[in-house]
C-alpha cells in the first residue's frame, strides 16, 4: 500500500517564458491508495504542479527544472510524456474540450487505438471501462448530446481505460451544476476504492470537494506548499481564509457563533462533524440575537416575460414551454438549474439574439418585438463568459468605446462615457493598456466596462464568476453589487449556490424549458423538492441549523447572509 | 446539418461495406465518369447508380436539399454553355446538323444537344453516387477509412477533429456574432466595404482567440492519451474488409478500366455517332 507514484523532493521550475519562478521547494509525496486535494487561489502555482505530474511540464510547456520529481520511481526524462501517460490519467477542467471523438465510445477508445490495441479486445475494454463509470447506455452518442456530468464521465472512462496508478483531476466541478458536481465527488470516491488508484483533485471548492472524505489537503500559495495535512487539522486553523481559500459555510457559521474548531470534532464535513451541546447552544444563542433581516421592498416591474416559448429549429424539443416572469427596477437575481435547462436561452430571447415563437417580452409596458438587437442593447445589455468570446480590439479604451463608434456618438461624449464606464469598472488607470496586459478577470471588467458604456438599465451576465477564485470572486460580486446600488437591474446565469445565497435577492429556478420556483434564494436552497428537480445543493447552513435544533432553518441561513455582508463591508 | 455528412443510419448491403471500400469506390467511380464522355457508358452509369440508391434504402426527401442543389447547378451549367459557346458540339464532332435557329449565332444542331445529352449525363452518373457515399459513410468511420487507403494517420485524424470540432466552432461564431450586433457590429450591405471588414474583425479576431485556447486544450488531452506514440494506430470504428468489399472494388476498377478501353478505342474522350 505504500508504494510511492509522485514523489517531488525540493522541486522549483520557472517557466520560460517568465523571468520568476513558479514553483519553489516543493516537497510532496502520493502513495497508491491515497486521495490528495489541492488547494490554492489562481495564480498559487497549483497548475503548474499539475502539469509537472502530467508531464505536459517539460514535454509541451518549456522552462528549468530544479530538484527532484519522480514518477513511479522514474524520471520524467526517463519516462517521456507517454511513459508518463501510463501511470497518470488526467482529467482536464474543459470536459467538452478534451472530447476528441466523434462519439463517447471512440472518445474513450482514443488511448487504446493509439496503444494499437486491436480488437476484440479494443471493443471489449471500452466497453467495460464505460461500464465502471456509467455511460454504457449512451456508447454511440455525439458530444452534444451530453450533460455536462456525462461528458465528464466519457473523459474519466478516456483515463482509466489503461488502468493507470493515479487519476489527476483539473478543477473537476468548474463546469457543472451543483447537483452533478456532488455525484462527480461521489464517483471519483467508488472508483478510487474499486481500482485502488491514487487520486489527486484540483480544486479551489474547497466545501464541495470534501463531500467524500479525503486523505489530506496539500494548500499552496505564491508558488510554495503551506500546508499538506489532514482536512480536519486545516480547517481548525486559520491557514485557508489567510490564503484566499473559502472554508465551508458551515464552519464560517460556527466560528460567528463564537465555537472553536478543533480536529477532534472532525469538521471536514456537517455530516461527519461532532458537535457537543455546548456547541450547539452558542449556534442557537448566535442565531437568536440576530435581528430578523428586513424583508424585500417591492419595486415596480420593469422587464416582463409572458408565455415564452421557443425551439431553436422546427420540430425539435422546445428549450422554453412558456416562461412568464418580471424582473423589478433594481433588483438583483439569479437564473440557476442544469445545463439546457433553458437559462442561456431565456437570456438570448430577451437580448433578442433569438425570436420567440410565442409569448410576449414588455420592458416597462412597451413591447420589445420588433427591436433590433442593437436597439435592445440600449436597454439590456448582455456579458458572455468568457471575456475572449467578447474582446476584438488593441486598446482597453477603443474596446470600451466600440459600441458607442458603431452608433456614431460624437468623439468627445464619447471620452466623457468611456471615463465614466473605466472609472466605475476601476479600470481608469489602464485606459492607455493593451487588454492582452490585463488578467482574465480585469478583462471581464473591460467586458462589463463595454456593456455599461451604452448605458443599459439591465445587466445579464452569464456566470460572472466562472474560473475565480474567492479573492477575485468577491472583488467582481462586490463591482457587481455597487453598479446594483447605483440602480441597474442586474441578472446573473450561475451554477455557483455560493454566489446565488449571497449576492442575488431572489432565484428564478429554471428547469426542463419552465421556470419551476421564483422566491428568495434562502427559500430556494432549503426546499428538498425545487432542489432535486432542478439539480442544486441544499446549503449546508441549513443542515448546521437543524443539527443545533433551529427549526426556522431557512430564518438561520437568511440572517448569516445579512450577517456575513456587514462582516464583509467593515 | 451537423456536418458535411449526412450519414442515414439504416442498415442496408450498401451500409454493411467499409467506409474505405466506399471511398475507393467512389474515386474509380467518379474518375471512370469524368474521364469519358462515351455515351454508353454514360448511359448504364446513372442507371447502375440509381440501382444502388434503391439497394442502400435512402429515400429522396433524406438527400432532397443537396438534389435539389445539384438540379439548380446542372441546368445552370448547360445554360451557361449554351449561351457561350453554342456551337461547341459542332467543333468537338465535326458535323453540323441543323435543327432551328434562335436568331444570330444561336442556330440549335443535333451535335449541340448531344453534348447536352452527355453533360447531363455525366451529372446523373456522378451526382447520386457521391450522395450515396455522404449518406451511407459513417463519418466516425470516415478517418479510419482514410487511413486504410495510405493516408497518414495524423492526416486522417486531423479530418476526424475537424468533423468533430466544426459544429462547435459554428455555434460559438453564432454567439459571439450576436453579441457583438448589440455593440452595434453589422454585416450588412448597407456599410461601407472599410466598416465591414471591420465588422468582421470584431467578430473574428474573438473567434480566433478563443479557437486558439481550444487547439491548446485538445491538442494537450491528445498528447495525454497517448497520440503520436507509435507509428501506426488502430481504429475502433475500423472494418474488416469482407468479400463484397473486394467485389464492389472490383466492379469499380473495371468501369475506370471500361472508360480507358473506351477513350483508346473511339480514338479520344467523346464517341461520335455522327460519322
Amino acid at each position: 500500500m505504500s508504494e510511492e507514484i509522485i514523489r517531488f523532493e525540493h522541486f522549483g521550475f520557472q517557466y520560460n517564458a517568465q523571468s520568476s519562478p513558479t514553483l519553489f521547494d516543493i516537497n510532496l509525496t502520493v502513495r497508491r491508495g491515497e486521495k490528495v486535494l489541492i488547494a490554492g487561489p489562481s495564480g498559487c502555482g497549483k497548475s503548474t504542479l499539475a502539469h509537472c505530474i502530467n508531464g505536459l511540464i517539460p514535454f509541451s510547456y518549456r522552462g528549468e527544472r530544479t530538484g527532484s520529481l519522480t514518477i513511479a520511481g522514474k524520471t520524467a526524462d526517463a519516462l517521456g510524456l507517454f511513459g508518463i501517460s501510463r501511470h497518470v490519467g488526467t482529467v482536464l477542467q474543459d470536459s467538452d474540450g478534451q472530447f476528441i471523438g466523434l462519439t463517447v465510445a471512440e472518445d474513450i477508445a482514443f488511448a487504446l487505438e493509439n496503444d494499437c490495441v486491436a480488437d476484440p479486445e479494443l471493443h471489449e475494454r471500452v466497453k467495460r471501462t464505460a461500464g465502471l463509470v456509467g455511460i454504457d447506455t449512451h456508447l454511440a452518442h455525439a458530444p452534444e448530446d451530453l450533460s455536462g456530468g456525462q461528458k465528464q464521465r466519457v473523459a474519466l472512462a478516456g483515463v482509466m481505460v489503461e488502468d493507470v496508478d493515479l487519476l489527476l483531476f483539473d478543477e473537476p466541478l468548474a463546469n457543472l451544476d451543483p447537483a452533478t458536481g456532488k455525484a462527480a465527488i461521489e464517483l471519483i470516491d467508488d472508483l478510487q476504492r474499486q481500482t485502488g488508484a491514487a487520486v489527486v483533485i484540483i480544486e479551489h471548492r474547497l466545501e464541495d470537494a470534501l463531500h467524500r472524505d479525503v486523505d489530506r489537503v496539500v494548500l499552496m500559495g505564491g508558488g510554495r506548499i503551506l500546508a499538506d495535512m489532514p482536512p480536519d487539522e486545516l480547517l481548525s486553523g486559520a491557514l485557508l481564509t489567510e490564503n484566499g481559500i473559502r472554508e465551508p459555510l458551515y464552519i464560517t457559521a460556527l466560528r460567528y457563533a463564537g465555537v472553536e474548531i478543533t480536529p477532534d470534532m472532525a469538521p471536514r464535513s456537517i455530516e461527519a462533524m461532532r458537535l457537543d451541546e455546548d456547541a450547539k447552544r452558542k449556534v442557537r444563542d448566535w442565531f437568536q440575537a440576530l435581528p430578523e433581516s428586513a424583508p424585500m421592498e417591492e419595486q415596480s416591474a420593469q422587464l416582463e416575460a409572458e408565455g415564452l416559448r421557443f425551439s431553436y429549429a422546427p420540430g425539435e424539443r422546445e428549450a422554453l414551454k412558456g416562461v412568464s416572469l418580471t424582473l423589478r427596477r433594481g433588483e438583483l437575481a439569479a437564473i440557476v438549474g442544469t445545463n439546457g435547462a433553458g437559462k442561456s436561452t431565456f437570456s438570448k430571447v430577451v437580448c433578442g439574439f433569438e425570436i420567440q415563437q410565442a409569448g410576449t417580452l414588455r420592458l416597462d409596458g412597451a413591447d420589445l418585438n420588433g427591436l433590433s438587437i442593437k436597439e435592445r442593447a440600449d436597454h439590456i445589455g448582455y456579458v458572455m463568459q468568457n471575456p475572449n468570446q467578447m474582446i476584438s480590439q488593441v486598446m482597453i479604451f477603443d474596446e470600451v468605446a466600440l459600441g458607442l463608434r458603431t452608433r456614431n456618438v460624437p468623439e468627445d461624449e464619447i471620452r466623457e462615457r468611456v471615463q465614466e464606464a473605466l472609472q466605475i469598472c476601476g479600470l481608469w488607470p489602464f485606459r492607455n493598456w493593451p487588454v492582452s496586459a490585463l488578467s482574465f478577470g480585469q478583462k471581464k471588467r473591460v467586458t462589463i466596462a463595454s456593456i455599461l458604456v451604452l448605458k443599459p438599465e439591465i445587466i445579464i451576465l452569464d456566470e460572472p464568476t466562472a474560473g475565480q477564485d474567492y479573492r477575485h470572486y468577491t472583488e467582481i460580486m462586490e463591482f457587481l453589487l455597487s453598479l446594483n446600488r447605483r440602480g441597474y437591474t442586474i441578472v446573473m446565469i450561475t451554477h455557483d449556490m455560493h454566489l446565488m445565497l449571497e449576492y442575488a435577492r431572489r432565484a428564478l429556478v429554471f428547469s426542463g424549458g419552465r421556470l419551476i420556483a421564483d422566491a428568495p434564494c434562502a427559500e430556494v436552497l432549503t426546499d428538498p423538492e425545487v432542489i432535486a428537480r432542478a439539480s442544486l445543493k441544499e446549503t449546508s447552513l441549513y443542515a448546521l441549523a437543524l443539527r443545533c435544533g433551529i427549526s426556522d432553518g431557512r430564518g438561520f441561513v437568511r440572517r448569516f447572509i445579512a450577517y456575513e455582508r456587514e462582516v464583509a463591508r467593515a | 446539418m451537423r456536418n458535411i455528412f449526412n450519414y442515414v443510419d439504416r442498415p442496408s448491403p450498401i451500409h454493411r461495406l467499409t467506409g474505405a471500400t466506399k471511398l475507393v469506390c467512389l474515386l474509380l467511380w467518379s474518375f471512370a465518369a469524368m474521364l469519358t464522355y462515351d455515351t454508353r457508358l454514360l448511359a448504364v452509369l446513372p442507371v447502375l447508380s440509381l440501382g444502388m440508391f434503391m439497394l442502400s434504402r435512402i429515400r429522396l426527401k433524406d438527400v432532397s436539399f443537396m438534389l435539389g442543389f445539384t438540379v439548380v447547378f446542372m441546368v445552370l451549367n448547360n445554360v451557361l454553355v449554351f449561351l457561350f459557346a453554342p456551337q461547341h458540339g459542332v467543333s468537338l464532332y465535326g458535323t453540323r446538323h441543323k435543327l432551328f435557329s434562335l436568331g444570330g449565332n444561336y442556330v440549335v444542331t443535333a451535335e449541340q444537344l448531344f453534348y447536352h445529352l452527355n453533360l447531363v449525363l455525366k451529372y446523373l452518373a456522378t451526382i447520386p453516387i457521391v450522395l450515396l457515399f455522404v449518406c451511407t459513410t459513417n463519418p466516425s468511420e470516415f478517418a479510419a477509412s482514410l487511413n486504410r487507403i495510405g493516408v497518414k494517420y495524423s492526416v486522417a485524424c486531423a479530418v476526424a477533429l475537424a468533423l468533430r470540432y466544426i459544429p462547435d466552432i459554428q455555434r460559438e461564431y453564432h454567439d459571439i456574432s450576436r453579441a457583438q450586433q448589440a455593440r452595434g457590429i453589422e454585416m450588412s450591405r448597407k456599410q461601407s466595404l472599410v466598416k465591414r471588414l471591420r465588422s468582421a474583425g470584431a467578430i473574428l479576431i474573438p473567434l480566433i482567440l478563443s479557437s486558439m485556447d481550444r487547439i491548446e486544450t485538445i491538442s494537450n488531452a491528445m498528447s495525454l492519451r497517448g497520440f503520436g506514440k507509435n507509428k501506426k494506430r488502430t481504429w475502433y470504428m475500423g472494418r474488416r474488409f469482407t468479400a463484397a468489399d473486394f467485389a464492389a472494388m472490383a466492379f469499380c476498377a473495371l468501369l475506370l478500366a471500361a472508360s480507358l478501353w473506351l477513350n483508346r478505342v473511339n480514338g479520344g474522350r467523346f464517341w461520335n455517332p455522327f460519322q
